[in-house]
């Protein structure tokens, strides 16, 4: 009997009918739009044409299969499972499967012990990672493929899931990088994602196979996979159908007829038994009074439709989307521009100001300002007189529709903003952490898989019965909360509707954090373009129960606040810089792709080199390749410290003496010299692993058991990889559930992961077989007991020292720890005292001892000193604190000296202070930590900054941050 | 500053506590009435108490944090509850995990809330905090620690007789039975000494050997993971019945070993970074009192061997030193992995390690060690699997498919 094999991925439906040999005699692959049970019904009908009344044994599998199966009664394989029965009857012999589909991403390890990995529920990079990212880019996904060919060099973009990725994309896009560059990262980010993932240890090796829809259609994405693994794979003739294969051979096939199971497949729904939230509108009079309240809203901003007299130019160059408009003396607007970014902002304004000054001739523009992502190479492409923080051009804006506004939000493209305004100044500011999307291009990425345009589906959304509640989290779960409620029988309105709430509680539970909506304030203006969609206008005034202003020009208000911003500075001016009509004709832009060597950074960046000498450089996290700020001093706590510590590397290596080798990682960052002085004491060598960089990340990344881990634990796997390489005697890296004991706490504990990190790297890195593993727990908080614990576990590796010797050593070790430490305080110190001098801004940047590694804070610091405040840690004001009662339980030193420096922030009116935390991503304490600073500081009115780093950061998001800072420190000015 | 639980309120107020053991909290609910607190275990589930959990807390927060504490916050929120005569419980451990932080993140909702006057009860054997109105003796430890044994024990046989029975909902029905009859008993004060203890185990244990079963061949599957998630189907999505519509008998060890791991923790820290003789003494005192009770449980399950009894917990420690060691004591800490091993022991190597989406001590316990335990037993086929608020259903009955289909494919050749 004939074998039917029906495979439901994510995105696709795959089939296959073989006979009992196994040779395929009928195969169909098509996109089901999320229309399952009607495609899987047609596949079935396409069979029984072919195959007139015959029976045959049908399996069923794929992401998507499983509802379906249960609910007709059709035995189920698991995916990954098939894949491998029908690699094993096809192809034996074969070593390692790579398999990619829409959203799953897959590695089976057929030799020397049959093991099978799939991607967890926090990993996107997959067939629908590329889909988006051509979206983004604005090619099609075989474009970019072939883009890709092209490519002259790689820039880092995050492999951890797809919306990292993506705010690493979008600075490079705006930042002008070679489209053929970017295609090419993107799909070496998909390789390092697979591999970082799902390889956890075992290495990639042998006759390896390539399955599934992106890597049969991308024959870049295989090159790709063949240059990191350093080997061949084949991708064969089936390789898309090997799931449905794997189906088809399944033993607990049953036997059906395709015609009468199409019939009952297409008439399958599902009992419609998901959670829905209450419905967007009741009828259509409910939704013409809504649309009637938001138009009288906007009535006292006018429209004009040609200039005259004084017109002042604003420009918001965002994520995604580029926005220009023209207004007036009395803020009327003029020509205005929405259109996407395309990748590239610098051809579509200037076709922009072409087009004006061709039908203006005699325009009168008195001032240009800048706003957004793009603010810098805009300003410079087309010499505007200003540029202006994001923040302060919306706030600008909304004033002028309400003036007494004390919220706004912003959902736009890429971004959510939202900020309070506390007399008349910009206050508590949230933006999203690259973790949670959920904003426009969210939506019309969901828009475009499910088969509709943005329009159409937010239309859609309006009248929908009983809205999924889809809750609020980032794109990558909410992949499979959409695929759970149309198994569930959610219909694409529905849907729809859902999504656009999953927006608003996005922003209000995950980014704004509230409790309850009369936190916000009074007087709320919402703006950006994704307000436009009166689906998630109206669910967001649903939420939060009160109504709200939404101006006309949402969409426009960066660039509104951008050009009454340019009125407001231009005073007597009487002419733009701006080019001019003739300057504009020989306008010429050239993008250029090099890496700065001012520091192990190595940053990649793009210079932009226009008509007239003018250029911008990108890409760059700090000033050093801008060559014009060479002369200034940095006061910064974080570069002296990180100096500290690094000298310790440069040690002579006595071959006499046996050597041991340190990784340069988590709490060695403050430990370093503690265990240095132990060590040299005793008579060994002691090797520190090299600066952290991200090759040496690479180079460890295959070794990582959990892709959930904070970046800098997973940074420890590459010190280990260089410490192995140094062919050190013995790699020192001991377990200590206890920290140092500052009595700042009820107690001195680490984190989890800096407390155990050892076991994880002495189960998973292989190649320390080969090396003697100190691993051993120990503590330094009890300075009595150190001594004879150290020197048991030593004894235990064959080293053995008298007492008198370990008691020297202990000496020696507290004594450098105490003297490392007083000099950073002391140095801090002296910081303070410069800045009180010189009345400098003072930030303290809180973070960990290891966040002091460039490579994990990406030169944040130096971003904070170029801004001109003075940047001090933590730890160098902690030690002026006593214990003080905290609202949650403090109990990890590391966090007890935040707590601290933030308490020091609350008593030291004197000094013009601030604190910015910096959290790792994945670091579970800082969800109890950073909400117990913010309230510590907000207890005396001063300001929390917050910053979320991770792998690879959004510097541009940062940049917004701390320049919103610096506004409001300065009183919104 | 939150409101203290009183010694007056021990007679006005209602205690609500959050599910965490299903199976043993009617009689933990039990043994707190004997000693005069009115306690209620909160039965409220579903989308409504994860909403209220995520909108107090962090999101970024342990799973178990907003299941638990949103149980709690929607139960005070839902109007049921006289709020002047009510009180909240959370267990705290006071490790180096995030979860000794619960209490202090629940006490902040309440101020958010602004019902700062419900009293909030730690219940720890640290002594982390205190209040006035609410102590754990040592005899209420102990009593404690058998109502524990006892839901062991049925937990244990319910487990491996229900899948096979013949008549169906036979064996669930006999597990009501004997909660019904145990509280009944300590009611009267009876079933908590040595003697009684050890009759009211053999009973049970003859009781469940007396259903009838099949004698067919099912997939053995063992639960581990973060406590919370481990036994709660609140945490795990209905774990349990997953598996057993998928044709599973599973094993899940029992609570007793989370605590005993906690008294012998002490033991380790005193030898790995020194300090308090006397502590160490008093928990290793409180250990071998805890041992004994163990002990009447293994006796019993010897008679009928047909069951499969769990370890000595001197050889679950003993695996724990040999996978990870003893020293990592934060969340579950090393139980976890060596209760894998233990699984793996005892046939069952299919092993599902639950855990909340992030959790810390996770990374380095359970997808930290897989490695090393498919090294030490090569049979292995264990399913890491997260759960969390926005964690799909699908996607996790999906993985563990995936395992099944090994297992079955293991058990064909």
């Amino acid at each position: 009997m004939k074998r039917i094999g029906l495979d439901i991925g994510s995105t696709t439906i795959k089939c296959i009918v073989m006979d009992e040999e196994g040779n395929i005699l009928f195969d169909s692959y098509r996109r089901h739009f999320s229309k399952i049970s009607e495609n899987a019904g047609n596949t079935l009908n396409e069979i029984a044409d072919n195959f007139p009344n015959e029976e045959m044994l049908l399996s069923v599998s794929g992401s998507a299969g499983m509802g379906i199966a249960t609910d007709l009664n059709l035995p189920f394989a698991q995916e990954v499972y098939a894949t491998r029965t029908a690699v094993n009857r096809r192809l034996p012999g074969t070593d390692v499967v790579i398999e990619l589909g829409g959203e799953d991403a897959k590695i089976l390890f057929l030799t020397d012990g049959v093991e099978v990995r799939m991607n967890g529920s926090c990993a996107g990079g997959t067939g629908a990672f590329i889909d988006q990212m051509a979206t983004l880019m604005n090619v099609s996904p075989d474009e970019l493929d072939q883009l890709a060919a092209d490519y002259s060099k790689i820039y880092t973009i995050a492999s951890r899931c797809g919306v990292f990725a993506k705010s690493d994309i979008q600075p490079l896009i705006n930042q002008g990088a070679r489209k053929e560059d970017i295609a090419a990262s993107i799909l070496r980010a998909v390789v390092n994602q697979t591999i970082s993932g799902l390889a956890q240890g075992r290495e990639i090796k042998g006759n390896i196979l390539y399955l599934g829809g992106p890597l049969t259609f991308f024959p870049q994405l295989r090159i790709a996979f063949d240059k990191v693994l350093g080997c061949e794979g084949a991708c064969p003739n089936e390789s898309l159908y090997f799931v449905a294969m794997g189906a088809a051979y399944s033993k607990d096939s049953v036997v059906v007829n395709p015609k009468e199971l199409s019939k009952k497949a297409e008439g399958y729904s599902a009992t419609g038994g998901y959670v829905s939230c209450p419905c967007l509108f009741k009828d259509e009079k409910d939704y013409a009074d809504f649309i009637t309240r938001h138009e009288n809203d906007s009535a006292n901003i006018k429209s004009i439709n040609a200039p005259e007299g004084k017109m002042y130019l604003g420009i918001d160059a965002g994520s995604t989307t580029i926005k220009a408009l023209l207004c007036d003396e009395n803020g009327n607007i003029f020509n205005t521009l929405y259109c996407s970014n395309s990748g590239n902002p610098v051809p579509i304004v200037k076709d922009y100001l072409d087009n004006l000054y061709e039908k203006y001739p005699e325009i009168n523009i008195v001032s240009a300002a800048v706003t957004g992502y793009g603010e810098d190479i805009i300003r410079n492409a087309f010499r505007l007189d200003n540029g202006i923080v994001e923040t302060v051009a919306h706030y600008t804006a909304a004033k002028k529709f309400l003036p007494d506004v004390d919220f706004i939000i912003d959902i736009g493209g890429q971004d959510i903003k939202c900020f309070k305004i506390r007399n008349g100044t910009i206050d508590s500011l949230f933006l999203n952490e690259a973790c949670s999307s959920g904003c426009g291009s969210f939506l019309q990425t969901f828009a475009g898989v499910l088969g509709y345009d943005m329009d159409k589906f937010s239309e859609m959304a309006l009248y929908a019965e009983r809205p999924v509640d889809l809750g609020s989290r980032c794109t990558v779960f909410m992949n499979s909360s959409v695929k759970q409620a149309q198994k569930d029988g959610a219909g694409i309105e529905n849907i729809a509707a859902g999504l656009c709430i999953s927006v608003v509680k996005n922003a209000l539970y995950k980014v704004i954090r509230c409790a309850s909506p009369d936190q916000l304030g009074k007087n709320i203006v919402v703006q950006g373009g994704t307000f436009l969609n009166n689906a998630v206008l109206r669910a967001f005034e649903q939420e939060i129960g009160c109504n709200v202003i939404r101006p006309h020009i949402s969409g426009l208000m960066g660039a509104y606040g951008a050009a009454l911003y340019a009125q407001e500075k231009a005073k007597n001016k009487q002419k733009s810089s701006i080019l001019t009509a003739e300057e504009l004709k020989n306008f010429t832009h050239t993008v250029k792709a090099t890496s700065c060597n001012g520091c192990s950074n190595h940053c990649r960046l793009t210079i932009n080199t226009f008509d007239g000498g003018r250029s911008f450089i990108a890409g760059n996290r700090c000033d050093r390749p801008l060559k014009s700020s060479k002369n200034k001093v940095d006061y910064n706590l974080y570069a002296y410290k990180y100096g500290l510590l690094d000298k310790l590397r440069h040690d002579e290596i006595d071959t006499s003496k046996s050597t041991v080798g340190i990784p340069m990682g988590l709490n060695m960052y403050e430990l370093l010299p503690f265990w240095y002085a132990a060590f040299k004491s005793l008579g060994f060598n002691v090797v520190v692993s090299g600066e952290s960089t991200h090759k040496l990340y690479v180079k460890g990344q295959s070794t990582i058991p959990s892709d959930t881990v904070c970046y800098p634990a997973k940074l420890l796997h590459g010190h280990i990889e260089d410490l192995i390489e140094k062919q050190v005697d013995a790699v020192f890296y001991p377990c200590m559930s206890y920290n140092v004991n500052e009595s700042l706490g009820h107690n001195h504990y680490n984190c989890p992961v800096v407390a155990y990190y050892p076991k994880v790297i002495a189960a998973n890195v292989k190649a320390l077989a080969k090396t003697d593993f100190i691993g051993e727990f120990i503590g330094i908080h009890d300075r009595k007991e150190f001594a004879p614990h150290f020197g048991k576990i030593l004894a235990a590796h064959g080293h053995v020292f008298s007492a008198a010797q370990l008691k020297a050593a202990a000496k020696a070790a507290y004594n450098a720890y105490d003297e490392h430490m007083a000099a950073v305080r002391t140095k801090g110190d002296e910081y303070l005292d410069l800045a009180k001098k010189e009345g400098l801004p003072v930030i303290i940047l809180a973070g960990r001892p290891y966040h002091v590694d460039p490579e994990i804070n990406h030169g944040i610091d130096r971003l904070i000193c170029e801004l001109g405040a003075v940047v001090i840690t933590e730890d160098s004001v902690s030690d002026k604190q006593k214990r003080f009662p905290t609202t949650v339980l403090n109990q990890w030193t590391y966090h007890s000296r935040l707590y601290a420096a933030a308490k020091f922030v609350t008593e030291n009116e004197d000094l013009n202070l601030s604190l910015v935390q910096l959290v790792s991503f994945g670091c579970g304490l800082d969800a109890v930590t950073t909400d117990e600073a913010r309230s510590i500081l907000e207890s005396k009115n001063k300001l929390y900054t917050q910053i979320k780093i991770d792998e690879i950061t959004n510097l541009g998001a940062v940049k917004i941050r701390l320049r919103s800072l610096f506004a409001m420190l300065n009183g919104g000015k | 500053m939150s409101a203290e639980f009183t010694k007056e309120m021990k007679a006005t107020h209602e205690i609500l506590a959050p599910d965490i053991f299903p199976t043993h909290m009617s009689l933990i609910k039990e043994l707190f009435a004997m000693y005069g607190y009115k306690v209620t275990i909160l039965k409220n589930t579903g989308k409504d108490v994860i909403d209220t959990g995520l909108k107090y807390l962090h999101n970024d927060m342990c799973y178990p944090a907003i299941c638990a504490v949103g149980q709690q916050l929607y139960a005070l929120e839902s109007g049921e509850y006289d709020l002047n005569k009510v009180a909240l419980v959370q267990f705290q451990t006071g490790g180096g995990c995030r979860a000794s932080n619960y209490i202090w993140l629940l006490r902040k909702a309440l101020k958010n809330l602004n019902m700062e006057h419900v009293p909030v009860i730690s219940l720890s054997f640290s002594g982390v905090e205190k209040s006035s109105g609410f102590k754990v003796t040592p005899m209420m430890l102990f009593k404690g620690l058998m109502a524990i044994v006892y839901g062991d024990l049925l937990m244990l046989l319910r487990n491996q007789v229900r899948p096979y029975e013949v008549n169906e909902g036979e064996t669930l029905k006999l597990v009501e039975k004997w909660n019904e009859e145990l509280i009944s008993q300590f009611r009267k004060n009876k079933g908590l000494v040595g003697k009684s203890l050890r009759k009211n185990m053999h009973d049970i244990a003859k009781s469940f050997s007396e259903i009838p079963r099949r004698d067919v061949k099912k997939t053995k599957v063992g639960i581990v993971g973060e406590i919370y998630v481990k036994y709660s189907p609140f945490g795990n999505n209905g774990l349990e019945d997953f598996l057993f519509s998928q044709d599973c008998e599973f094993m899940v060890p029992g609570v007793l070993p989370f605590f005993q791991t906690m008294f012998a923790n002490a033991e380790t820290d005193y030898e790995l970074y020194g300090g308090s003789k006397l502590t160490k003494r008093i928990y290793k005192f409180v250990e071998k009192r805890v041992e004994t009770l163990e002990t009447i449980m293994l006796d019993t399950l010897k008679e009928f061997p047909e069951f499969v009894a769990p370890s000595k917990f001197e050889h679950v420690k003993e695996l724990g030193e040999k996978v990870i060691g003893r020293g990592v004591k934060m969340g579950e800490g090393w139980l976890l992995p060596a209760e894998i091993a233990e699984l793996v022991e005892s046939g069952y190597s299919n092993v599902v390690c639950a855990q909340p989406f992030g959790c810390l001590p996770n990374h380095i316990v359970g997808k930290g060690v897989i490695r090393t335990i498919k090294e030490m037993y090569p049979t292995a086929n264990i399913c890491p699997v997260d759960y969390d608020a926005g964690a799909s259903k699908v996607n996790q009955e999906n993985r563990i498919k995936l395992m099944l289909a090994i297992a079955k494919e293991e058990e064909e050749s």
